[in-house]
């Protein structure tokens, strides 16, 4: 290959920039063409490359591609497109018999290397980019030489920095190299993470010698777990096989003699000691191959040493390389951070959505809702029914959070009147009797809408994600979801705080008798309040629909978390609930981080996290003080 | 002894000899006399739940974890003892005497295979003994209620707060158990129990001493329970129901109390499902979600709470109609228009019992037994 590269660029050098005609460099270089060869045909690529011919791109694609032909009536060279025949400058030609040339991998390897030089000096820039993209997908030592020639040629940006990339990688002088490292910085690339990062991969090295070479970490026996030590130095052909407990056992049993191994009962052989016995006692008779027992792998790792050695020979690049990287990741773990911090967000926004409702019921009425995760689930099924009656994504979307308000209000007074009104003094047992409606509602919605998931989809404009860069992404879904929270977040607040409906709420929840004598019914405000609640828990459902699957048990899985957001929040202050939710919600991200294959583990952890926080904080993040706090 | 403890035993004895006739003379089937001893074993788990909510008023809605857990501890053994049999058995037929350290590896890539590991891991440490993980069946349950409680009582979380907290620990629980590499085959759970390691008895055989052994605990933790809440620790014990601060400011230890009454009912339930599970024959992390213990306190509200025979009778009529109704053999009602089938009308009638139970009749079935009026 080497050879041939030097050939080629000698070629590439002498050639006289006047070009030939196409056609007769093809007609001089007639066998070679119809009979490539690997070993020769470089120079014949060159020469067809080099002609100036506007069509010679054409021709060299249509070689590479099996299409170039040689009709068999005149030996004329024609590009043959299935049945359709043109010449080599693309105009039509009549039906004829042809033979197709077949260059096999190599050589048409070679005619790709041309062509690739060849589309880096391409007018059209959308060739260019392919040809970049192409090389940098796949970028080998001889690209390098190519992309500078043709960055003689014309100067371009992306371009130069192919050719730094492919420096740092290729280039024979490290020095360069190093220069090239340090040019990108602490870049977020891919493309250069993808090139520093093959510059330190390792091989993992066993000698009986001290380990030379780059030397990126020497090893011992305790990083790689004596198994493993062993095993890397018989793969290196530098001790005998261990004796596997399987080979032992079949040694063993073929060895057998009148119920006896080694003059050893079989009955005895039941400890591994009393097999390796008779093992080593085969050994000594010459019987079974000679195997590492326990004693031996000791002595032989005694005296062997491990390292982890850089395939880049050069130290002063895998030096730049490492500090490169060091400070790419330095960088990108800001950037994973900022990531991460999107997702906690939005994941509180969900608790924060899902418990906004229960702020109300549960933090302001004392009355505990097991039916709330019921009504998140109405919501999310309401809808799912609208957009069964409106197609259009958008609209449907417009339509079905005011009716899944409306459902899950008109469904929160009815509970309210049949059910509460009559538990006000027993918050234990609304507990129970809301319970009992939760099973009802979900198993009505079974029955309804059968067990397997219905679907809810989210507009055009909603799909897709927000990207910040190639790391930090947050989708639309959870954005809308996070603005919705903060929406609701006002609401709850102006409702509360400004409207006479507020006022009474806060009348009522703090001392109802005084409330009833001011004027204010306490039966129409806890209606109307246990409907706000289930009404924003509807919305909630529509909005967590949207990415989770509706099924009967959606409310159930957030049920429990919103409880505890509520309680460890601090019951009765909705800025609670929002640092509860906050805390969750961060919380259960940061101990996925930590252990990213584990969802399941995650919310373990958090749920212990809670149970312990609730020793220290009782009454929550934010505890209410003095009269407010009610009992 | 008062009364109602004589009388329901009496009732248990004479329903177990009844049943026990019955199987032998093959006029029940073993599935039924499975299905009695583990709704006994409910009862069990019930009347422990009715100490703890009815009496001590510490709505407890995890009380299903510490059964289902003392199903998982007896159910380790259990299937160890076993596949350790079919591996010693599977292995004889080879030529050379097996290993220990062959059978270990043989029953741990029988019982983890299905989570992708041949490894026996340490919380198996004791399942090859079954006096030691009959202690841990009381020990780790305990255990758990005990520091539970104590971080729950000592930091004064009570009433509904308590209730959720209790929730969420069953939650983190089962949600542990769900993973693969809890140690216990995440959700595939424990299989295989019903059958006894050591025992050729065929399954008719062995469903009535499981029953039997049911009973008993029934009957041993009525009558032990009875005895409790009948003294002055009943007493106190209420006291705290119907007004903690006033307990504790005549001096009693409140904390103390209710730690003990939580740790003691959680091993009453540990028990109630080691003895549970082997009749079920499988146990898997969804028996843990908080669902279960609310259930359990549905039964024990339906009976009436406050009175162990009340716990019984909810535990028992709601369960048994519970799989007659899901089971599929309750007869559908045409209404001409529309078809009910109870599989799928059941669990709407149950929380409209509930409600209305709750709304109409706080004190349950097991009130209308009672004659004083309170």
């Amino acid at each position: 290959m080497q050879i041939l590269l030097s050939i080629f660029f000698m070629l590439t050098l002498a050639l006289p920039v006047a070009a030939q005609d196409l056609a007769t460099v093809l007609n001089a270089n007639r066998d070679q063409i119809v009979q490539p060869s690997r070993t020769s045909i470089g120079p014949v690529i060159d020469a067809i490359a080099n002609s100036g011919d506007p069509a010679v791109r054409d021709v060299l694609a249509a070689w590479e591609g099996r299409r170039l032909a040689v009709r068999q009536a005149d030996g004329a060279f024609v590009i043959a497109d299935g049945d359709r025949l043109t010449d080599l400058r693309g105009a039509a030609l009549p039906a004829a018999d042809v033979t197709v040339l077949r260059p096999n991998a190599g050589v048409r390897g070679l005619i790709a290397s041309a062509l690739v030089q060849f589309q880096l000096t391409d007018p059209d820039p959308v060739a260019r980019g392919a040809a970049r993209d192409a090389i940098a997908r796949n970028a080998a030592p001889e690209h390098l030489p190519l992309v500078r020639e043709a960055l003689a040629n014309g100067s371009d940006a992306d371009l130069a920095r192919l050719e730094r990339l492919l420096t740092l990688r290729f280039d024979p002088d490290p020095a360069a190299r190093v220069v090239a490292i340090q040019g990108f910085g602490a870049t977020l690339s891919l493309d250069v993470r993808a090139a520093l990062n093959p510059l330190l991969a390792t091989r993992r090295v066993a000698a009986f010698d001290e380990p030379v070479g780059n030397i990126a970490r020497i090893l011992s026996v305790a990083d790689l777990g004596r198994e493993g030590a062993y095993d890397l130095l018989v793969q290196a052909n530098l001790a005998p096989a261990r004796l596997t407990p399987n080979d032992a056992h079949r040694a063993l049993v073929a060895n057998i003699v009148n119920g006896q191994v080694a003059g050893v009962p079989v009955a005895a052989l039941d400890t591994a000691e009393a097999r390796e016995g008779a093992y080593s006692a085969l050994e000594a008779a010459g019987t079974v191959p000679t195997a590492a027992t326990e004693a031996e792998v000791d002595s032989i790792l005694d005296r062997a040493h491990f390292a982890d050695v850089y395939v880049e020979p050069d130290a002063v690049v895998t030096d730049a390389a490492r500090a490169a990287l060091l400070g790419i990741q330095a960088k990108l773990g800001a950037m994973q951070a900022a990531d991460l911090a999107l997702d906690a967000l939005s994941l509180a926004s969900i608790y924060f959505l899902a418990a906004i409702g229960l702020a109300i019921t549960f933090g302001v009425m004392r009355v505990i809702n097991m039916a709330h995760g019921d009504f998140i689930m109405m919501g999310a099924y309401t809808g799912y029914v609208v957009q069964q009656i409106v197609p259009d994504r958008t609209l449907s979307l417009v339509v079905a959070l005011p009716l899944a308000f409306l459902v899950t209000f008109a469904a929160g007074v009815v509970l309210e009147r049949l059910v509460i009104r009559h538990l006000y003094h027993r918050p234990l047992e609304t507990l129970l009797a809301t319970f009992g409606v939760s099973i009802m509602l979900q198993q009505l919605a079974k029955n309804i809408f059968g067990t397997q998931a219905r679907p809810l989809t989210a507009p055009d404009w909603l799909s897709g994600s927000w990207a910040l860069n190639d790391i930090v992404g947050i989708s639309w879904i959870r954005v809308a979801i996070f603005v919705l929270a903060l929406l609701f977040l006002g609401l709850y607040l102006f409702i509360m705080r400004r409207t006479r409906l507020g006022l009474e709420v806060r009348a009522v929840q703090q001392n109802p008798t005084m409330a009833a004598s001011m004027g204010i019914s306490p039966n129409r405000i806890n209606m109307l309040a246990f409907g706000l609640g289930s009404g924003i828990a509807g919305i909630a459902g529509v909005a967590i629909g949207l990415f989770a699957q509706v099924t009967s048990e959606l409310g159930q899985q957030y049920i429990v978390q919103s409880f505890m957001t509520v309680v460890v929040g601090g019951v009765g202050n909705i800025f609670g609930t929002l640092a509860g939710a906050a805390l969750i919600g961060f919380l259960q991200k940061g101990i996925e981080w930590l252990n990213p294959s584990n969802t399941l583990a995650a919310q373990t952890y958090m749920i212990l996290f809670i149970i312990i926080f609730i020793q220290f904080r009782p009454r929550g993040i934010i505890a209410l003080k003095g009269r407010a706090a009610g009992d | 002894m008062r009364r109602s403890t004589v009388i329901f035993l009496a009732l248990l004895l004479i329903f177990t000899a009844v049943v026990t006739i019955m199987a032998g003379a093959g006029m029940v089937s073993t599935s039924f006399v499975k299905t009695l001893g583990m709704t006994l074993c409910l009862c069990l788990a019930a009347v422990a739940m009715d100490v703890v909510w009815g009496y001590a008023g510490i709505l407890s809605l995890g009380h299903m974890a510490f059964f289902a857990l003392g199903g998982y501890l007896i159910g380790m053994w259990l299937m160890y003892a076993r596949t350790e049999a079919i591996v010693v058995q599977a292995l004889s037929g080879a030529p050379l005497p097996a290993t220990a350290e062959e059978i270990r590896q043989g029953i741990g890539n029988q019982i983890f295979g299905v989570v992708g590991s041949s490894d026996i891991p340490w919380v198996w440490t004791f399942a090859d003994s079954l006096p030691l993980q009959l202690m841990l069946v009381v020990l780790v349950p305990g255990g758990l209620a005990g520091i539970f409680g104590w971080l729950a009582f000592r930091s004064r979380v009570t009433g509904v707060y308590l209730s959720i907290l209790t929730q969420a620990m069953t939650l983190a629980l089962a949600l542990y158990l769900f993973q693969n590499d809890s140690g216990l085959r995440g959700n595939n759970g424990l299989s295989g129990l019903q059958n006894l390691p050591g025992v050729s008895a065929p399954q008719a055989v062995t469903a009535v001493w499981l029953f039997w052994a049911s009973a008993f605990a029934l009957a041993l933790g009525y009558a032990g329970t009875a005895w409790i809440v009948g003294g002055k620790f009943g007493s106190v014990i209420r006291a705290i129901r119907d007004d903690e601060a006033r307990v504790r400011f005549l001096g009693y230890p409140v904390e103390g109390f209710k730690l003990v009454v939580f740790t003691l009912t959680a091993v009453i339930a540990a028990v109630a499902g080691a003895l549970y599970y082997p009749q079920a024959g499988i146990v898997n992390p969804a028996e843990m979600m908080p669902i279960a213990s609310i259930y359990l306190a549905v039964w024990v509200a339906i009976g009436g709470r406050g009175r162990l025979y009340g716990a019984v009778i909810g535990a028992a009529v709601v369960s048994l109609l519970s799989s007659w109704f899901t089971g599929g053999r309750a007869p559908s009602v045409d209404l001409g228009f529309y078809r009910i089938d109870w599989v799928n009308w059941w669990q709407v009638l149950l929380g409209l019992t509930f409600v209305l139970v709750t709304l109409f009749a706080p004190r349950g079935i097991g009130g209308l037994f009672d004659r004083r009026k309170t």
